[in-house]
């Protein structure tokens, strides 16, 4: 009886973790999407960065990456 | 590999490209054997069939808190050591640490309902864990104000580490203050005071959640990294043009 009564409250917890964690893996995925996409059209135009073209990457500094 | 090497974002790119499928696959291991021992724990003699909530409530409260530390870790990065990730790691884990802190509130409002007779309270613990998620909040909000990554990262770096003294005071508030919301049951002197049966469950939901939290955090990273090479690029481009 009391688990009944109870039982929207559970459910109601699992459903709002199911849709947190699921929204976020979305997240990750579809941007990661975007920029590999925004990426690669960027380098099909011929933009490549000086380090790439160079082969050997620098360690990135602050935020420059 | 030396952690150093890692400070090369492609390097980083390389590790995580290999590491994010494992990790998922982890994840889903750890989650699937979690929920089946979650669901075949027996009710508590106290709060019956809601301890299911904590089997979320208690895990999501240990992320907020951890994703903050990574936070406060990464900004002495930022600042210190001018570490060549810190920032990255920083902005990526602040959605992340965000959407666990919002998790550790719903559930704990819903279990509070049936438990205590009411969605909230202005209990120190809760009040102090809603004051996790503003700063949250706050931080997302600089990161997206500010255009300059660097000086974003600087400024976030700052507000991150005020406001990691709301870590021991949400640790601490149960015991600082008379509460509502009950004193330390897991890590405390002496041990723990659940029983084995709940104990397991809630200690492998934990350790799943934390795997979800590092591939998430690590793929995050990823897209930051690849972010700002698309930034560069179009200033590049911009520069190139003008």
């Amino acid at each position: 009886m009391e688990t009944m009564s109870h039982l929207p409250f559970i459910v109601g917890s699992y459903a709002a973790a199911f849709v947190i964690v699921a929204g976020l893996i979305v997240w990750v995925i579809l941007d990661f999407r975007v920029q590999r996409r925004a990426l690669a059209d960027l380098e099909r135009r011929g933009l490549t960065r000086r380090s790439t073209s160079a082969r050997s990457e620098p360690p990135m500094t602050g935020a420059k990456a | 590999m030396a952690l150093a090497e890692l400070a090369n974002p492609s390097r980083f790119l390389s590790v995580a490209n290999r590491a994010i499928p494992w990790l998922g696959g982890v994840t889903a291991i750890a989650f699937a054997f979690g929920l089946n021992l979650a669901m075949g724990a027996p009710d508590d003699y106290q709060q019956g069939a809601t301890v299911k909530i904590m089997f979320l409530h208690v895990p999501s409260a240990w992320l907020g808190m951890l994703g903050w530390g990574v936070m406060t870790i990464a900004a002495l990065g930022t600042l210190v050591w001018r570490h060549p990730l810190a920032d990255v790691a920083a902005k990526a884990a602040a959605p992340i640490g965000a959407a666990f802190t919002l998790l550790c509130l719903v559930t704990g409002s819903l279990w509070g309902r049936p438990e205590w007779g009411t969605y909230w309270v202005w209990d120190a613990r809760l009040t102090s864990e809603l004051v996790l998620l503003l700063l949250y909040l706050g931080v997302i909000a600089l990161w997206r104000t500010v255009e300059d990554p660097s000086r974003a990262a600087r400024a976030a770096a700052i507000l991150t580490l005020v406001g990691a003294i709301d870590l021991p005071i949400i640790k601490f508030s149960v015991d600082w203050w008379n509460t509502l919301h009950q004193s330390e049951s897991v890590f405390r002197m002496g041990g723990p005071t659940i029983y084995s049966t709940i104990l397991i469950p809630l200690l492998v939901m934990t350790l799943a959640f934390t795997l979800l939290f590092v591939t998430l955090h690590v793929a995050a990273m990823r897209n930051e990294i690849l972010r700002r090479r698309v930034r560069t690029l179009r200033l590049m481009q911009a520069s190139a043009v003008s």
